[in-house]
């Protein structure tokens, strides 16, 4: 199971990017873990400046927007 | 080109709604329908175009350029990027530790997040068209003056003591090294113009509600308070109308788009230029809701200081326009 972690400090683009990922992971029937990562040091960890961020198994895949559909879906394959 | 919009206006609120110039609900509305679709009009057409210019201008580009600059050149720097660099309130503290882990100092971190909510395009354009070009360059010299003043004083009392132990130790251990440069991509138009789309239709998605908010307000301001109000009670002489103007903007929490159509209305009635610009400053950069979200990066000792260091500025400048700008 992949385990995502979405980085910020609350706005409401990354609580629309937590949702847009399991929404298309239940879709495409993949298994994920979403969780929401507010802590700032952690972000520093991943040297994310622009919210949100999204990383798979730690590692840091996306910053800075709201991920297309089409991201995603490449990420859950 | 601008007074096609004042001709709608007045078409449309004296002619369409058969309200008198006179009456208070004719010049409010006037102002209000002239307003609004100046402010949108500019808006779509400007922000599209800017996006198009700064489309790979990136907050690591600002940072990797920062880290390597002098000094001094860094408050103004910071300050300016601040101003022209895109950037969400909610990415604060990720920028704040972005900087601060790279080794900027805090007191070129805090000129650059000082500047960002005072000036930026959207509020620029908005002056330009309502107040015009004098009071937008006082407007911007100012908001740029204080970033650079505050990130200098920060640095002189050696501010990063008082940052949260971890925010501490990732500037003491910072090691920036740019090796990994990043390639200066060229962008092709087609990729500017994906990028000026989505920040068109974001910035809007942003600002709408407050500009309806801001001129409506001004509006109201505009039909209803009386010619010299402000003039007879808060005209000259009384040094209390500046300090008084800073501390009600503090809980009124607003960004630069909803607080400028204020401010015009405001200068129009004759409120003085100092006191207007230390109440729209007051309101846009001292607010609770983003001094909250630094508190997860600094003390609040040092909240505090940052806090009455904006509140003293705005009210100096306000006195000092108020002498130096008499309309």
């Amino acid at each position: 199971m992949k385990k995502f972690e979405v980085l910020g400090t609350g706005c409401t683009k990354c609580v629309k990017t937590a949702e847009l990922i399991k929404s298309i992971a239940a879709e495409c029937g993949v298994e994920v873990q979403v969780i929401k990562e507010t802590n700032p040091e952690i972000m520093m960890g991943y040297q994310v400046m622009s919210t949100p961020g999204v990383t798979i198994d730690k590692h840091l895949v996306h910053s800075g927007s709201i991920p297309s559909k089409g991201k995603i879906a490449s990420w859950l394959k | 080109m601008l007074s096609l919009f004042t001709q709608f206006a007045d078409w449309l609120a004296y002619s369409i709604f058969g309200l008198s110039p006179e009456s208070k609900w004719g010049s409010a509305l006037q102002f209000f329908i002239e307003d609004t679709s100046k402010i949108f009009f500019l808006l779509i057409v400007m922000i599209y175009i800017i996006a198009l210019i700064r489309a790979s201008l990136n907050i690591e580009r600002v940072r990797d350029y920062l880290a390597k600059n002098n000094k001094f050149v860094g408050y103004i720097l910071g300050s300016f990027f601040g101003a022209i660099t895109p950037f969400c309130s909610c990415s604060s503290i990720p920028v704040f530790l972005g900087f601060t882990s790279a080794g900027i100092p805090i007191g070129i971190t805090m000129s650059f997040l000082l500047t960002s909510p005072l000036i930026n395009e959207v509020a620029v354009l908005m002056l330009l068209s309502l107040v015009g070009w004098e009071i937008t360059l006082i407007y911007v010299l100012i908001g740029m003056g204080v970033g650079v003043a505050g990130g200098i004083f920060l640095d002189l009392i050696r501010a990063e003591q008082l940052l949260q132990p971890f925010a501490l130790k990732a500037y003491q251990t910072a090691d920036f090294s740019s090796d990994e440069q990043p390639a200066s991509e060229k962008l092709t138009f087609r990729e500017r113009h994906e990028f000026a789309k989505t920040e068109l239709l974001d910035i809007l998605a942003r600002v709408w509600k407050w500009i309806f908010v801001g001129v409506g307000l001004g509006a109201a301001l505009h039909g209803f308070v009386p010619e010299s109000w402000f003039a007879d009670n808060l005209g000259n002489g009384q040094w209390w109308s500046v300090p008084m103007a800073v501390l009600a903007g503090i809980p009124l929490y607003s960004n630069a788009t909803g607080v400028i159509p204020v401010m015009e209305s405001l200068i129009l009635k004759g409120l003085p230029l100092g006191t207007t610009l230390a109440f729209c400053m007051s309101t846009v950069a001292a607010s609770f809701p983003e001094f909250i979200m630094l508190k997860q990066v600094m003390t609040w000792k040092l909240l505090g200081i940052i806090f009455s260091l904006l509140l003293l500025s705005f009210t100096l400048v306000g006195w000092l326009i108020n002498l130096l700008y008499v309309v």
